[in-house]
C-alpha cells in the first residue's frame, strides 16, 4: 500500500530513475546542492540580507509563474505576460505623471491587466486559435502599446511610501512584501491545482481536451478564466516591478516570459499539458533565482546568466527524453521489453 | 487441391512458442499453422495473446521458447523487415497511409518503378496498381489521393501493397471492427480471391459470425495458453465461446422484458445542418432503444448534439420534461443525461490519468460536497467510489492508481460506464458500447444495460452490431442519410428489416 500512497500524492508528475524519484524531488535536491555549494564558495551568499535580496529580485518571475503553471498544465501558454507587465508599468508611470494618486492607479492598471488577459482568452476560446500563436501576437501588440503610452522615456519620481513597500521586508522577517504576497497566492494556487475539482479539470483538459469536454468540464470557460488570471497577475507584477525599481519604462520586464516558462518546464510541468506540480515549479523558480544571484555575486555578466538559464531549460526538456531512451535501450538488452528488437539477425 | 495443401508443410507456423513480458506470460506453448489456400481464424478474449501472436509473426517479438517456421524451416525474424522479406504482411484495423499521396504512390512507396534519369515512372506505377486492383476485384482509382478514402478502402490499399510485395501470408488483425456490412462483404470477397490464389490468411475478429462465414479452421487461445485448433465446420458459436472463455456464457443478449415508464428523453424535430435533419423520437424509462444505421448516417452526431458537445440549429430536447439549452454538456448532465461516447480513447477517457480519477471526472462537484470541506476534493471518497464501481462492474485491474491506458479495451469501457453510471443518470446514451471488446465483456455490458433498464433507466444505444441491436433493443430507430428512416418494434426487428431501412430501401415511414 505504501508505494500507492506516494503515487497518489504525485498526480501524473514526472519521474526519474525508473519512476523511483519524483522530478520535483530532484529539482529540490539540486536547489539544496546549489545552496550549499554557493554558501561554500561565495562568502556573501548565505547571509540573510543577500537571500532576502535574492528573493525580492524574483518577485515578478515568481508571481507570474503561478498562473503560468496552471496554463501549461492545461495545455496552454501565455507568452504575452512580460509585455502586459511592461504595458502596466508604462501606464503606471503615465497616470502618475498625469497627476493620479497611486491608490487610483492600482485598480486602473489591474483592470488593464485583466483586459489584456481577456483579449488573449477570447481569441483562444472563441476563435479556437492556438494560445502559442495568439500570445506571440499579443506579446508584440502589448509591448507596442506600452511604447505608445510612454515612448522611450522613464518616469521615476514615485512616492517613497510605495517604493518602500515594494522593497522592504515584512516586519520581523527577511521576507520582502511582494514575496509574502507570492507565498499567499502560491498556497491558494497549490490547493486549487492539487486538491479541488477545478485543478482536476485542468489536468484532464491538458491531457485530453476532448475527453474533458465529454465529461462535462467547461473547457472554454476554464481556459478563459486562466488567461484573465494570467493578465491580472502580470499587471500586478507590472506594479511591483515599477515600484521596486522606482522606474516606469515601456521595456520593463523584457524577456521575462521566457524565464517564467523556463521555470515552469524545469519544475517538471509537461509542455504538452496534463502533468506537473506547483511544488516543482516553486523549487525551479528558487533554483533559477539562487543561480542568478550566485552568478551576480561572482561578477558574471548578464549574458552568461542568460546562457545558464537557457542551458537549464534545455536540460529540463532533454532529461526525461534521455531517460526514456536509456530505459528503452535497457529493455532491449534484456530482450523482454515490448520495444521492437532491431538487432540484426539473418533469416534463412 | 486441399489435400495437396495439407501434405505440404505450412507456409508459416508457430511451434510450441512461449513468450513472456517480465512476469506476464503472454504465450505458453502455442502452435499455429497457416496453410496456403486457407483462411485460419484466431479466436480469444482480449488479453488472450492474439496480438502477441500477430507481433511474433510480424517479426516484432522474438519467441522465448519454440520456433517460427517458414515452409517448415525454422527461422529467426530479427525485425519486421525479415518477416516482410519472408512474405508476411499484416493488415491492421486502422491502416496508416500517407494521406497526401495517391493510392498508387502509397502502394509503391520506396519501390517506385523508374524510367530514364531515375524519374518515377507514373504510368507504369498506375498500370501496375490498376492490375493489382483488378486481381483483387475492387474498383479504386490508382490516382486518387489516400485522403478521404474510407477505412475499408484504405485496408484494400494495404492489401494491394502486400500483394505487390509478393506476400504469401496475410495477417488481418480485426480488419472488420470499423466497417459497415457492405464493406465487410467486399473485404471477404477480396480475402476469398487471395485464398484461391494460394495465400495463407490469418483472420482475427471479435465477431464470431464472421469467423463462421469466412474461415476453415480456428485456433483458440485463452490467457496466453493454446486451447486447440478445430475445423470451423464442426463447431457451433456456443462451442467456440466456451473454448474462448472456458465456461458457458450466459446468454449474450440477456434482454429482460420491461413495461416502459414515463418519457425520459424527448427529441423533437432536431436539426443540425450538414449532419442530421428533423429527427424526432422518445425514449421511456425502462426502455432500451437502439439507434441503427450505416456509419455516417448521423447517429453519433445526434447523440453529440443531445448531450451538448455539438450545437443544434433547430428543434428541442427534453430530459424528464425539462428542456435542455443548446450546446451545454454541463446542463445536460445536471438534467440527468449521460453519454458513453464512440471514441473511448479520445473522448471517453483521459488515457494518462489513473482509473480512479477517470471515474471521478464526471462527479467533481459531488466529490466536493460529500467532504463538507468546502471546495476541496476528498481522495478517500474518490477512491471508495471507484472501488465500489470497479467491484460492481467486475473490473480487472491491478491498482486504482494505475493509468487507465494499461487496461484492456473491455476494461477501459467498463471505466467509462462506471464514470457515467456514478452520475446516477435518468437517460444513458451509449455509442457503440461493445466495439472492439471481447465476447465475455460484451455479454457483461449487455447484462448491465439490461439490468439498468430494469431499474428504470432510459437507454439509447447506438450500434453498428446488428445482432446486438436485434438482441438488446425494445425498439429500433434506423437512420439513413441524416434522417430517421424507420422505427421498428422489437417483434419485427430482424437484420433484414433494419438493413433495408438503413440502406434506404424500405422507403420512409414505419416499415413493418
Amino acid at each position: 500500500m505504501t508505494p500507492d500512497v506516494s503515487k497518489a500524492a504525485a498526480p501524473g508528475g514526472r519521474r526519474l530513475a525508473g519512476g523511483l524519484v519524483r522530478w520535483e524531488t530532484a529539482v529540490t535536491a539540486l536547489l539544496i546542492v546549489v545552496f550549499i555549494g554557493g554558501a561554500g564558495t561565495s562568502p556573501g551568499f548565505a547571509t540573510t540580507d543577500n537571500l532576502s535580496f535574492a528573493l525580492g529580485d524574483l518577485s515578478e518571475i515568481a508571481l507570474i509563474a503561478l498562473p503560468m503553471t496552471l496554463l501549461v498544465v492545461c495545455g496552454q501558454v501565455d507568452l504575452s505576460v512580460a509585455s502586459i507587465l511592461g504595458l502596466c508599468s508604462a501606464l503606471t508611470g503615465k497616470l502618475w505623471d498625469a497627476g493620479l494618486s497611486i491608490e487610483m492607479i492600482i485598480p486602473l492598471v489591474l483592470v488593464i491587466g485583466v483586459v489584456c488577459g481577456l483579449v488573449n482568452g477570447l481569441l483562444v476560446t472563441r476563435l479556437g486559435l492556438p494560445s502559442l500563436a495568439v500570445t506571440i501576437g499579443t506579446m508584440t501588440l502589448y509591448r507596442g502599446l506600452a511604447y505608445v503610452v510612454l515612448g522611450t522615456e522613464a518616469i521615476t519620481a514615485f512616492p517613497q511610501t510605495y517604493t518602500d513597500l515594494a522593497t522592504s521586508n515584512v516586519p520581523g522577517t527577511p521576507v520582502p512584501y511582494p514575496i509574502a504576497v507570492f507565498a499567499v497566492l502560491a498556497i491558494a494556487t497549490a490547493v486549487t491545482l492539487h486538491a479541488t475539482g477545478v485543478g482536476r479539470s485542468l489536468f484532464a483538459i491538458g491531457a485530453q481536451e476532448d475527453a474533458a469536454h465529454f465529461a462535462g468540464i467547461r473547457v472554454k470557460r476554464i481556459k478563459l478564466v486562466l488567461f484573465v488570471l494570467s493578465g491580472l497577475v502580470a499587471g500586478f507584477a507590472g506594479l511591483v516591478f515599477t515600484l521596486r525599481y522606482g522606474s516606469a519604462r515601456a521595456d520593463n520586464g523584457l524577456g521575462f516570459e521566457l524565464t517564467v516558462i523556463a521555470a515552469v518546464l524545469l519544475g517538471g510541468v509537461d509542455f504538452d499539458g496534463g502533468k506537473g506540480t506547483l511544488g516543482g515549479v516553486i523549487a525551479a523558480v528558487l533554483l533559477i533565482g539562487l543561480l542568478k544571484n550566485l552568478l551576480m555575486l561572482n561578477d558574471v555578466s548578464g549574458d552568461t546568466q542568460a546562457i545558464v538559464t537557457g542551458l537549464l531549460l534545455i536540460v529540463s526538456v532533454l532529461t526525461p527524453r534521455l531517460i526514456a531512451v536509456v530505459r528503452e535501450a535497457r529493455g532491449r538488452r534484456r530482450g523482454g521489453g515490448p520495444t521492437p528488437s532491431t538487432a540484426p539477425a539473418a533469416s534463412t | 487441391m486441399s489435400a495437396a495443401a495439407r501434405s505440404a508443410p505450412p507456409t508459416l507456423a508457430l511451434v510450441n512458442v512461449s513468450k513472456s513480458f517480465g512476469a506476464v506470460r503472454a504465450l505458453r506453448d502455442v502452435t499455429l499453422e497457416l496453410h496456403a489456400g486457407e483462411v485460419h481464424a484466431l479466436a480469444g478474449e482480449n488479453g488472450a495473446g492474439k496480438s502477441t501472436v500477430v507481433k511474433t509473426f510480424a517479426g516484432v517479438h522474438r519467441p522465448d521458447g519454440g520456433e517460427v517456421r517458414v515452409d517448415g524451416e525454422p527461422v529467426t525474424f530479427g525485425g519486421p523487415a525479415d518477416a516482410q522479406q519472408a512474405g508476411v504482411a499484416v493488415i491492421y484495423q486502422e491502416p496508416t497511409l500517407f494521406p497526401d499521396l495517391s493510392v498508387a504512390e502509397n502502394i509503391f512507396m520506396g519501390r517506385q518503378p523508374r524510367s530514364a534519369l531515375r524519374r518515377i515512372d507514373r504510368r507504369t506505377m498506375h498500370e501496375r496498381t490498376a492490375a493489382l486492383f483488378e486481381r483483387l476485384g475492387v474498383a479504386l482509382d490508382p490516382q486518387q489521393p489516400a485522403r478521404g478514402l474510407s477505412i475499408a478502402d484504405q485496408q484494400v490499399v494495404e492489401i494491394a501493397k502486400a500483394i505487390s510485395r509478393d506476400a504469401r501470408v496475410l495477417i488481418m488483425d480485426e480488419p472488420t471492427a470499423a466497417l459497415t456490412g457492405q464493406e465487410v462483404a467486399r473485404l471477404f470477397a477480396v480475402t476469398r480471391t487471395l485464398q484461391e490464389q494460394g495465400c495463407a490468411i490469418l483472420f482475427i475478429s471479435h465477431r464470431l459470425e464472421e469467423i463462421f462465414e469466412l474461415c476453415q479452421r480456428v485456433t483458440t487461445l485463452r490467457d496466453g495458453g493454446y486451447i486447440g485448433t478445430d475445423p470451423v465446420a464442426g463447431l457451433t458459436p456456443d462451442d467456440l465461446v466456451r473454448r474462448m472463455v472456458g465456461r458457458d456464457l450466459d446468454a449474450l443478449y440477456p434482454k429482460q422484458d420491461v413495461t416502459p415508464g414515463d418519457v425520459a428523453l424527448k427529441v423533437d424535430r432536431l436539426t443540425r445542418e450538414g449532419a442530421f435533419t428533423d429527427v424526432s423520437f422518445e425514449v421511456r424509462r425502462g426502455e432500451i432503444v437502439a439507434l441503427a444505421g450505416l456509419v455516417g448516417a448521423g447517429r453519433s452526431e445526434v447523440a453529440r448534439a443531445i448531450f451538448g458537445v455539438d450545437r443544434w440549429d433547430a428543434g428541442l430536447v427534453e430530459i424528464a420534461g425539462s428542456r435542455l439549452p443548446v450546446g451545454s454538456p454541463t446542463a445536460a448532465m445536471a438534467a440527468g443525461l449521460a453519454l458513453v461516447p464512440e471514441d473511448r480513447r479520445q473522448q471517453g477517457l483521459v488515457m494518462d490519468m489513473s482509473i480512479e480519477r477517470n471515474m471521478g471526472l464526471t462527479q467533481l462537484r459531488s466529490l466536493r460536497r460529500e467532504t463538507g470541506r468546502g471546495p476541496l476534493i476528498s481522495r478517500t471518497v474518490e477512491r471508495d467510489r471507484a472501488r465500489d464501481w470497479a467491484l460492481r462492474l467486475q473490473l480487472k485491474y491491478a491498482r486504482l492508481t494505475d493509468t487507465v491506458g494499461v487496461l484492456s479495451g473491455g476494461n477501459q469501457q467498463k471505466v467509462v460506464l462506471a464514470k457515467w453510471l456514478a452520475t446516477e443518470p435518468t437517460v444513458l446514451i451509449v455509442d457503440e458500447p461493445t466495439r472492439g471488446i471481447d465476447v465475455g465483456t460484451k455479454a457483461e455490458v449487455h447484462r448491465l444495460l439490461s439490468e439498468l433498464a430494469a431499474q428504470d433507466l432510459a437507454v439509447l444505444m447506438i450500434s453498428s452490431d446488428l445482432p446486438e441491436v436485434i438482441g438488446m433493443a425494445d425498439r429500433v430507430l434506423v437512420m439513413h442519410e441524416g434522417r430517421l428512416a424507420a422505427e421498428i418494434p422489437r417483434a419485427q426487428a430482424t437484420e433484414e428489416s433494419v438493413m433495408a431501412a438503413a440502406t434506404g430501401r424500405a422507403g420512409t415511414g414505419k416499415a413493418a
